[in-house]
C-alpha cells in the first residue's frame, strides 16, 4: 500500500474538498450554501434499453444549510466529507458503521448529537458518491464481506495468491472491494458463473462439488449481493467472457435481486456502468418450475400482502416489460405462492444440483 | 349575612324587641322570580293574626288525619330565640363545620375592616392573627391538631363610638350597611355578631374588643356577650385602656375551629383578598406563627361608591308594595320620581298613564288590582338604565398589580367591563388573567432536557387546570365554585381558541390564574350562604365578553411568544451547525484557514434568514407588551407593562437591596412604554 502522502491529493480528495469550496464561495457571496445532489430514486433514472443497464438522470435537489428541515443534513454531509478525505489523506479504506463513529460526536454547548444513528450517515455516503460521482471504493469505503467464491479462478489478493480451487467447500471470502488495483485475477478457466442467492444452497452446490463437474464458479452475496460480488462477477463476464446465470428463490425478491446483478440498482444508478451485467440470466427457481419439476403445492408460500404489491411494482418496471418475464410474473400472482430453493430438498437433498440445475442448463432453459 | 336575614323573618317579628325593619333590601332578598302578592305574603309569620287571618288561604284544610285545634296550636306557638335558631341553622351563615367556621370568623372580621376604612376614605391597614388557644392552660396542640383558635383582627379604620359597640358586636341585624342601596361588602348587620356567637356557643369566650376613634379619644375595651333570648347585648367588661393604635378597631374572638391549608382555607382566603385588594395593607399570623405580608401596591383608595335609590326594572312586587305605604311623597306621579333611580316626572306620567292610574293618586290607596297594574305598567315602560356610579370596580390597573404581586407568571392582562344591568341592578364584571409559570420557575425547567429523548419518549404532559379565584364586591368567593356563573363561564369560554390547550367541557389547561369579579349593588347569590353567583343572562354574558377579552390578549402574547421561540430555536440550530461545518470546513482546506471570517459570514446570513433583530423585539427584550392594554409581561430580563413598582424599588443609597427586585423602572417609566436596558446581543 502507498504511504499517506499529504501533498498530492487524490482526484477524489480533491473532489471531497469541493464541498468545503462550495460553502466558502456561498458564504462569501452571503448566499446559502447548497449542494446539488442528484436524486436516487426510481422517479430519477432511465432504462437504457440499447444497453440493458439502469442510468442515473439529472433531477438534483439542493440541500441548503440555511434551512430548518435540511439544515442538519447539510451539516452531516460536510462532515463526512470531511471524514473521507481523511481516508484519502491516510489511504486507508474504511467500513460505513466506522464512518459513522468516526463523526459521530455531541455538538458544542447542547445536548445534540451530530448523528444518531448509522442510518443517518449511510444514506450520505450514498449522495457523495453520486454527487462527485466517485464510487464507493474510489472513497474507500467498503462494505462488509458477505460474499462467497468457488471454482477454478485464481486470484491475487495483497499479492497473496488465491486458487479458488483449492480453498475447500468455504471458498474465498469476497472482499468488498475488489478492483483491479486491489484483486487481479490471475487465471480463470470456467465457463459461466453461478450467482446463487442464498448461501446455504451455494453450500450444496459447493459440497457436491457441482462446480468441479460444470466447470464453473460459485457465487453468493447472501440474499442482495453485496457490491464486491456484483463487481467480480461483472469482471468475469467482462474480463473473461464468462456468462453469468443467476439462482434465486422464486418471490419478488428473487426477482429483484437479478434484476440488480443484470441492470443495476435503482439507489445507485450510477453505479450500473460498472456493476451491471446486462447478459445475465435467470435461470430459476421460476413460476413455471414447480409444474415442470413436479414440486407438490404444499412446498409452496403464500405470497403475502407485500410480496403482491411488489411483484405488481416488478411488473411495471421497464426492464421486465419482455413477454416472457410478464409471463412469468403473471403467473406467480396468478398461482398465490412463492418457492424456496429449499423447497426442492422436497424431491431429493440434492436435486438442485444433480437434476435440476443440469436440466436447466442442458436445455437453456432461463430468461433474459 | 343575607342568610340570616331571610331565615330570620320569623325570629325577628317574634323578637318584639326589634322594630320590623322597613328594608326593601331584606324582601328583595326573597324569592327571585317576580314574586306574586301571595308569595311575598304567604311568609307572614303566622305569629301575626292579621296577616294570617287576611293572606292565609283558607280553603285548605289540613291533613284530615290532623285534630289538634286551633286553641291547641296556638298554645304551642312560641318565640324562637336567636340562639336555638342560630345552633340550628349554623350552616346558613358559614359554621357548618370546624374549619369553614374558623375561615368564616376571619372573613366577617376582615370584611368589615375593610369597609369601615374604605367608607371613612382611609387606607386599610389589617392585622390578622390566627393562633391556637387552649382551654384550660393545658400545652397547646400543634396548629393542625388543634380544635380551639383565637382569631385577632386589627384595624386602622374610623373605629367605633363608645355606645355602638355593644350592640355591633352582640347585636344580630344591627348595622349600617343593611338599609341602603351600595356597594359594599358586608350587608345585613349580622357577619361579625353571628362569628360572636359562634365563639360563644362554643367556647363560652365573650367577644373582645378594642375600639378608638382618634389619637384625642380614648380606646375602649370591651367584652360582650349575647343574651340570645332577647337578641340583645351582654357587657361583661368594659373600661377605657391604653392602646398602642391611634384609631381603629380590634377585634378577637375565641372560637372551636380547625386549621387546615390548601383549598377554602383562610390563607387562601388573605391571598385572594390581597389579589383584589391592592390597595389594602394586609399582614397574616399564620397559627404556625409565620407572618405573611401583602404589601400595599396601589396608594390610593378606589372611588367610593355612592348610594342609590332602587331601580325600578329589578323591584319586587311586595318591595312595591312597601314602598307605596312607607313613602313620604303625595302622589303617585311624585313617589314614583322621588324614590326610584331615573324615573323623570315625565317617565312618572307615562308609567301612570300606562297602568289607568291617576298620576295625583295617594300612594298609600294604590294596592291591590291597582298596585299589580303599575308594577306591569313599570315593567313595560322604556327606563333609562341606573346609574353606575354606585359602583366602585377595582379597575384594571388595581388588579393587574394584585395578580402581579400575588401570582408567579410570565403574563398578565385584566380587563373592566363597561356597567350593565340584571333585573333592574348595575353591576360591572372584571377579569384578569395570569399565566405562566415566572422567569425563575422557567428557569428551573430549561427547554431542553439534560438528556436527549429517546424514540417515544416524550416531555412529561402537564395536566394542570387553571384556578379560577372568584370575587362578589370585592370578597373572595371559596366554596360552591361549580355552582357559580363565573365558573361556568369560564369553561363555556372556548380558550383553545387563544392557544390554550382545554378538554371538553373541563377547565383549560396550563399554568394559569382566571379571576372574575362581580361588582354590585346587589349580587345575586345562588344560596343564603353568599358562595356562589346565580346564573343571569346579563351576567353570563358579561362574564363570557370579559374573559374573551383577556383570553384574545393572551392568545396573541402566546402567539408572539411561540413565533419569536421558533425563530429563536432555529437560530440556535443554524449557530450550532455553522460551528460544525466550519469545523470541517477548516479541516477539509487544511492549512491556515480563516475559520472566524467564514463563522462570520454564516452568522450574519442566518441573522438575516430568522427574523434578524426582530425576534429580539418580539421575545420582549427589546420593547414592552405591543398592542396589549392592561398587561404585563415578564421575561427573565425584566418586566414590563403597568406593573406595579414594589415598595422598596426606588434608587436608594443605602446598602444592596436585599432581594433583586423584578423590576427597576420608576412608576413614571413603567406608565409610558418601558424601554429596559439594551439586552446583550447574542
Ligand atoms: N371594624 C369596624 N370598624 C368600624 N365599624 C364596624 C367595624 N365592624 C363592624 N362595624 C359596623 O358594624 C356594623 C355591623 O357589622 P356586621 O358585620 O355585623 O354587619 P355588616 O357588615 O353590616 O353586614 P354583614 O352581615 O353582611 O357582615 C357594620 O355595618 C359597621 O357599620
Ligand atoms: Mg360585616
Amino acid at each position: 500500500m502507498a504511504k499517506p502522502t499529504a501533498k498530492k491529493p487524490t482526484p477524489v480528495e480533491k473532489k471531497l474538498v469541493s464541498v468545503a469550496d462550495t460553502v466558502i464561495s456561498a458564504a462569501g457571496r452571503s448566499r446559502d450554501p447548497a449542494l446539488s445532489i442528484p436524486v436516487r430514486s426510481l422517479a430519477n433514472i432511465n432504462f437504457n434499453e440499447k444497453r440493458g443497464i439502469i442510468e442515473m438522470g439529472r433531477r438534483k435537489q439542493e440541500r441548503t444549510l440555511f434551512n430548518v428541515g435540511m439544515a442538519k443534513k447539510f451539516m452531516q454531509t460536510v462532515l463526512v466529507a470531511d471524514a473521507l478525505a481523511e481516508l484519502q489523506r491516510a489511504n486507508l479504506t474504511t467500513s460505513l458503521r466506522e464512518i459513522y463513529y468516526r463523526t459521530k460526536h455531541t455538538m458544542k454547548d447542547s445536548h445534540e448529537n451530530t448523528f444518531d444513528a448509522q442510518n443517518e450517515s449511510d444514506p450520505l455516503i450514498e449522495d457523495l458518491e453520486v454527487t462527485l460521482t466517485a464510487l464507493r471504493e474510489e472513497l474507500h469505503v467498503r462494505a462488509e464481506n458477505a460474499g462467497s467464491i468457488v471454482g477454478p479462478v485464481v486470484l491475487t489478493d495483497d499479492g497473496d495468491r488465491v486458487d479458488c480451487a483449492r480453498l475447500g467447500k468455504g471458498g474465498y471470502s469476497v472482499p468488498s472491494i475488489v478492483e483491479p488495483e486491489f484483486i487481479q485475477i490471475r487465471r480463470c478457466t470456467a465457463d459461466f458463473v453461478l450467482l446463487v442467492e442464498k448461501g446455504t444452497q451455494w453450500n450444496r452446490l459447493s459440497e457436491d462439488k457441482f462446480w468441479r463437474r460444470y466447470n464453473c464458479v460459485l457465487l453468493t452475496g447472501n440474499g442482495q449481493p453485496p457490491r464486491g460480488v456484483r463487481r467480480l462477477a461483472r469482471r468475469l463476464h467482462e474480463e473473461h467472457g464468462l456468462p453469468v446465470y443467476v439462482l434465486v428463490d422464486n418471490d419478488p425478491w428473487g426477482y429483484y435481486i437479478y434484476s440488480v446483478v443484470k441492470q443495476g440498482s435503482i439507489n445507485l444508478a450510477f453505479e450500473s456502468e460498472r456493476m451491471a451485467i446486462p447478459k445475465a440470466k435467470f435461470i430459476g427457481l421460476s413460476s413455471a418450475d414447480p409444474d415442470t419439476y413436479g414440486l407438490p403445492r404444499n412446498v409452496g408460500i403464500k405470497l403475502n400482502d407485500k410480496d403482491v404489491s411488489r411483484a405488481k411494482e416488478l411488473i411495471n418496471y421497464r426492464w421486465f416489460q419482455k413477454k416472457p418475464w410478464q409471463e412469468e410474473i403473471k403467473r406467480m400472482l396468478a398461482t398465490g405462492l412463492k418457492y424456496e430453493l429449499d423447497a426442492l430438498a422436497n424431491k431429493d437433498f440434492r436435486y438442485l444440483s444433480k437434476t435440476y440445475l443440469p436440466k436447466k442448463l442442458k436445455e437453456r432453459d432461463w430468461l433474459d | 349575612m343575607r342568610a340570616m336575614a331571610k331565615r330570620t323573618r320569623k325570629s325577628k317579628a317574634a323578637v318584639k324587641s326589634k322594630p320590623a325593619p322597613k328594608s326593601k333590601r331584606e324582601l328583595r332578598s326573597k324569592a327571585k322570580s317576580k314574586a306574586k302578592p301571595e308569595a311575598a305574603t304567604a311568609k307572614t309569620p303566622a305569629t301575626d293574626p292579621k296577616a294570617a287571618e287576611a293572606k292565609t288561604p283558607d280553603a285548605k284544610p289540613a291533613k284530615p288525619t290532623t285534630t289538634i285545634s286551633a286553641v291547641e296550636m296556638g298554645a304551642r306557638q312560641r318565640e324562637i330565640s336567636v340562639s336555638e335558631f342560630f345552633t340550628k341553622n349554623r350552616h346558613l351563615l358559614g359554621f357548618d363545620n370546624p374549619r369553614k367556621a374558623l375561615l368564616t370568623c376571619v372573613k366577617e372580621a376582615v370584611d368589615n375592616a375593610l369597609d369601615a376604612a374604605e367608607e371613612a376614605g382611609i387606607l386599610p391597614d389589617v392585622l390578622v392573627n390566627v393562633e391556637v388557644a387552649v382551654a384550660d392552660g393545658a400545652p397547646p396542640p400543634p396548629p393542625s391538631q388543634a380544635t380551639r383558635f383565637r382569631v385577632t383582627v386589627i384595624d386602622n379604620g374610623p373605629g367605633i363610638v363608645r355606645q355602638q359597640i355593644p350592640p355591633i358586636f352582640a347585636k344580630l341585624l344591627y348595622g349600617s350597611k343593611f338599609h341602603r342601596l351600595r356597594m359594599s361588602r358586608g350587608q345585613q348587620g349580622i357577619g361579625i355578631s353571628a362569628a360572636g356567637m359562634y365563639a360563644q356557643l362554643t367556647t363560652g369566650k365573650p367577644v373582645q374588643i378594642i375600639s378608638r376613634t382618634g389619637a384625642r379619644a380614648a380606646a375602649h375595651y370591651f367584652e360582650v356577650q349575647i343574651d340570645t333570648k332577647k337578641n340583645e347585648p351582654r357587657i361583661v367588661e368594659n373600661k377605657k385602656i391604653d392602646w398602642e393604635h391611634q384609631r381603629g378597631t380590634q377585634v378577637a374572638l375565641e372560637i372551636d375551629g380547625r386549621y387546615q391549608k390548601g383549598r377554602a382555607s383562610v390563607d387562601e382566603y388573605l391571598e385572594q383578598v390581597a389579589i383584589a385588594n391592592p390597595h389594602v395593607q394586609l399582614v397574616y399570623r399564620t397559627p404556625e406563627a409565620e407572618t405573611r405580608e401583602y404589601p400595599r401596591t396601589i396608594q390610593e383608595l378606589p372611588p367610593q361608591p355612592k348610594e342609590i335609590k332602587p331601580h325600578p326594572y329589578g323591584i319586587e312586587f311586595g318591595i312595591l308594595l312597601r314602598m307605596l305605604h312607607d313613602t313620604r311623597s303625595r302622589t303617585l306621579a311624585g313617589f314614583l320620581a322621588a324614590d326610584f333611580s331615573r324615573v323623570s316626572s315625565a317617565v312618572a306620567q307615562q308609567i301612570c298613564g300606562t297602568a289607568k292610574l291617576s298620576p295625583n293618586a295617594k300612594p298609600r290607596n294604590v294596592h291591590g288590582v291597582d298596585a299589580e297594574a303599575l308594577y306591569k305598567a313599570i315593567q313595560s315602560t322604556k327606563i333609562m338604565a341606573p346609574p353606575s356610579n354606585c359602583i366602585s370596580p377595582i379597575g384594571e390597573k388595581a388588579i393587574l398589580h394584585g395578580l402581579y404581586k400575588q401570582i408567579k407568571g410570565d403574563f398578565y392582562t385584566a380587563v373592566t367591563r363597561p356597567p350593565a344591568v340584571y333585573r333592574g341592578n348595575p353591576f360591572i364584571i372584571e377579569a384578569g388573567l395570569a399565566f405562566g409559570r415566572g422567569p425563575d420557575q422557567a428557569a428551573q425547567t430549561p427547554e431542553a432536557p439534560a438528556v436527549p429523548l429517546a424514540e417515544g419518549e416524550q416531555q412529561d404532559d402537564d395536566n394542570e387546570l387553571a384556578r379560577v379565584i372568584r370575587y362578589a364586591n370585592r370578597v373572595p368567593l371559596l366554596y360552591q365554585q361549580s355552582a357559580c356563573a363565573t365558573f361556568k363561564s369560564v369553561l363555556e369560554t372556548t380558550w383553545r381558541n387563544y392557544g390554550v390547550v382545554q378538554s371538553r367541557g373541563a377547565l383549560p389547561a396550563g399554568p394559569m390564574v382566571v379571576f372574575v369579579h362581580m361588582a354590585s349593588v346587589w349580587v345575586p347569590f345562588t344560596s343564603e350562604s353568599k358562595e356562589a353567583i346565580a346564573d343571569y343572562d346579563e351576567i353570563r354574558k358579561e362574564i363570557r365578553l370579559a374573559l374573551q377579552e383577556c383570553g384574545r390578549r393572551l392568545g396573541v402574547f402566546l402567539r408572539k411568544r411561540e413565533r419569536a421561540k421558533g425563530e429563536f430555536r432555529r437560530r440556535n440550530i443554524f449557530e450550532l451547525y455553522i460551528e460544525e461545518v466550519v469545523e470541517a470546513c477548516a479541516r477539509l482546506k487544511g492549512g491556515k484557514f480563516p475559520k472566524e471570517k467564514l463563522k462570520n459570514q454564516l452568522q450574519k446570513i442566518a441573522l438575516k434568514r430568522t427574523g434578524g433583530a426582530k425576534t429580539d423585539e418580539i421575545l420582549g427584550h427589546e420593547s414592552g407588551p405591543e398592542g396589549l392594554p392592561h398587561s404585563i409581561i415578564v421575561t427573565p430580563e425584566g418586566t414590563e407593562g403597568e406593573a406595579p413598582v414594589p415598595p422598596g424599588a426606588e434608587p436608594s443609597n443605602g446598602g444592596p437591596p436585599e432581594e433583586p427586585t423584578p423590576t427597576k423602572e420608576t412608576t413614571k417609566a413603567a406608565k409610558r412604554k418601558s424601554k429596559p436596558s439594551k439586552r446583550k446581543k447574542r
